[in-house]
């Protein structure tokens, strides 16, 4: 196996597909690499298997075929004993936002901590910390069926960053709110890349792909390319220049 | 105590959480009832057997014609001195009349009556420990001495008797067996009712790298929680009625039924049952957790 000599790689997909039951493959030969600390959009159509492609990132399922490689140890074979440290060292995002609902927004966010054993003084220090920060420190206390979709979505991605996680995965992280909003959020995912997490994000937000110049994992009809970041249009609605990629692939 | 039942589960709200208590409470009773029948027919069949196995009554008929008040003495009194003799018999005391009179005396009423009948008299045998006298043969040197003396063995009713209490205990155990396979058979029905409710927040936890042992915890602690009230509950219920049985039997005159009260050890024992209940539950939700999560990733 080829290996990496310069950097770490955080993750290697090796000739995977993946097909539910015994239905056509969803995902076919998909291989690609990402360093350790590289910043990656992951687009396409609805239905080309954007989801499929994250849950096999995020451990919720094995391939059918090929091998999967994360932070340097095989997965796609592992047995399940060793797969929820490395869980730990994930953040995600989920599509729809998965909070649990009789928990308060705190809580929610302190699930990761409290899965790992973090004191619970830590966990009252750091937490409070981040919600302010995602502009939710005067809802600390409310549950989620009490939020508004953006507050919701603010309150899963709060959840997905706080254990600082090597691996960041958010699928549509944009997609409830508002452009400035989204743009507060993605510069939250490039702060914490320059810290050194890598970033998967799948979104269809063409112009925040635009202004965030960063390359892309593009999946079409259960394909994979990897692209470079997307030329700036004069067309882009968002902002004004664009803010240079942090990443290389 | 709070951050041993805080649960990251909404496994609180269920309607089988709300459940789970009034059943245990029920499953309780039942084997407070059980196992306290049993624990008193223990001590009752401890009691018979060594009674059964240390006691004999002699019966020496009384004596008819002119002098048979002196008559029946002297047989009395010989064969209480012949039991004596014997190496086997540790003690041998004739009953007196007095005795007699009030044994008989709500049958026969006065001691009037009793005068006037050929009652006949008992002698008290203890048997010498260890010792298996021949009946036999002491009932034929008795007869030469005190003729138609008869030996009646409390051994072979008591026999019969301990027969049915040892199949009654039996019975006893076989429902506080049956009581903790029902209670059992409840935790995981109500914690698979949980599982499947809670399927979305598991599969959360699961992801976010909770092990299964950490999800297990969270169904395990409720489910000790709830048993323990349950248990709590159903124990408080069974005292009373425990209370009223003991009181119940006590009325009971004659002697009909020995004094089946139960002591502060078998109170102790009971005791634990709502804990015991806790455990069960709590190792049955563990074990159906840990099973269904395994079909997860």
């Amino acid at each position: 196996m080829r290996q990496a000599s310069h950097g770490k790689i955080a993750v290697r997909f090796e000739s995977v597909g993946l097909r539910y039951g015994s239905g056509p493959e969803v995902l076919q030969d998909i291989s690609f690499t990402l360093d350790q600390g590289s910043f990656h959009f992951l687009t396409g159509p609805s239905g080309a298997g954007k989801t499929s492609l994250l849950s096999l990132l995020y451990l919720a399922r094995r391939p059918s075929r090929g091998s999967i490689r994360l932070f340097d140890e095989e997965v796609s074979t592992a047995a399940r004993a060793a797969l929820p440290p490395l869980r730990r060292r994930l953040g995600v995002v989920f599509q729809e936002f998965r909070l649990l609902d009789h928990l308060s927004a705190l809580d929610n966010v302190a699930l990761p901590l409290r899965v790992a054993g973090v004191a619970e003084a830590d966990i009252h220090r750091h937490v409070p910390e981040l919600l302010a920060w995602v502009g939710l420190g005067d809802h600390m206390h409310a549950k989620p069926p009490t939020l508004s979709g953006g507050q919701k979505q603010r309150v899963a991605i709060a959840r997905a960053v706080i254990n600082r996680p090597e691996l960041l995965v958010a699928d549509e992280p944009t997609g409830n709110v508002d452009d400035r909003t989204a743009l507060r959020l993605l510069h939250l995912f490039s702060e914490l890349n320059k810290l050194g997490t890598t970033v998967v994000i799948a979104t269809h937000n063409e112009g925040l792909v635009r202004r965030f110049q960063f390359p892309r994992l593009h999946l079409e009809a259960g394909k994979l390319d990897v692209l470079p970041p997307m030329a700036l249009t004069a067309s882009v609605g968002m902002g004004t220049g664009p803010i240079p990629g942090g990443g290389q692939s | 105590m709070i951050g041993f039942l805080r649960s990251d589960l909404p496994v609180a709200r269920d309607a089988s959480g709300l459940f789970l208590p009034w059943l245990v409470a029920v499953m309780v009773f039942l084997a407070c009832l059980a196992l306290s029948g049993a624990m008193s027919l223990d001590s009752l069949l401890d009691r018979w057997s060594r009674d059964a196995s240390g006691t004999l009554t002699v019966q020496v008929p009384a004596a008819t014609g002119a002098n048979a008040e002196t008559e029946t003495n002297d047989r009395v009194e010989r064969a209480v001195r012949l039991l004596e003799t014997d190496a086997q018999v540790a003690t041998a005391m004739a009953v007196p009349r007095e005795r007699l009179a009030e044994m008989l005396e709500p049958w026969l009423g006065s001691a009037e009556l009793m005068d006037s009948l050929p009652v006949p008299r008992l002698i008290d045998v203890t048997v010498a420990p260890g010792a298996m006298p021949d009946l036999d043969a002491l009932v034929e040197r008795l007869r030469a001495v005190a003729p138609g003396a008869a030996i009646d063995d409390h051994r072979v009713w008591l026999a019969r008797l301990i027969r049915l209490a040892e199949g009654l205990r039996l019975l006893a155990w076989a429902v506080i067996g049956l009581v903790a396979l029902a209670t059992a058979a409840m935790v995981v029905h109500a914690t698979r009712t949980a599982l499947a409710v809670h399927r979305p927040h598991i599969e959360v936890l699961h992801l976010i790298g909770a092990t299964d042992a950490y999800i297990a915890r969270q169904f395990a602690r409720r489910a000790f929680a709830l048993a323990l009230l349950g248990g709590v509950g159903g124990l408080a219920l069974s005292g009373p009625v425990l209370w009223g049985i003991g009181r119940l039997v006590q009325r009971l005159e004659g002697g009909l039924v020995p004094d089946i009260t139960l002591g502060m050890g078998q109170w102790l024992v009971l005791l634990l049952l709502p804990p015991v209940a806790g455990v069960l539950s709590m190792l049955t939700a563990r074990r159906t957790v840990r099973r269904t999560l395994t079909r997860l990733l």
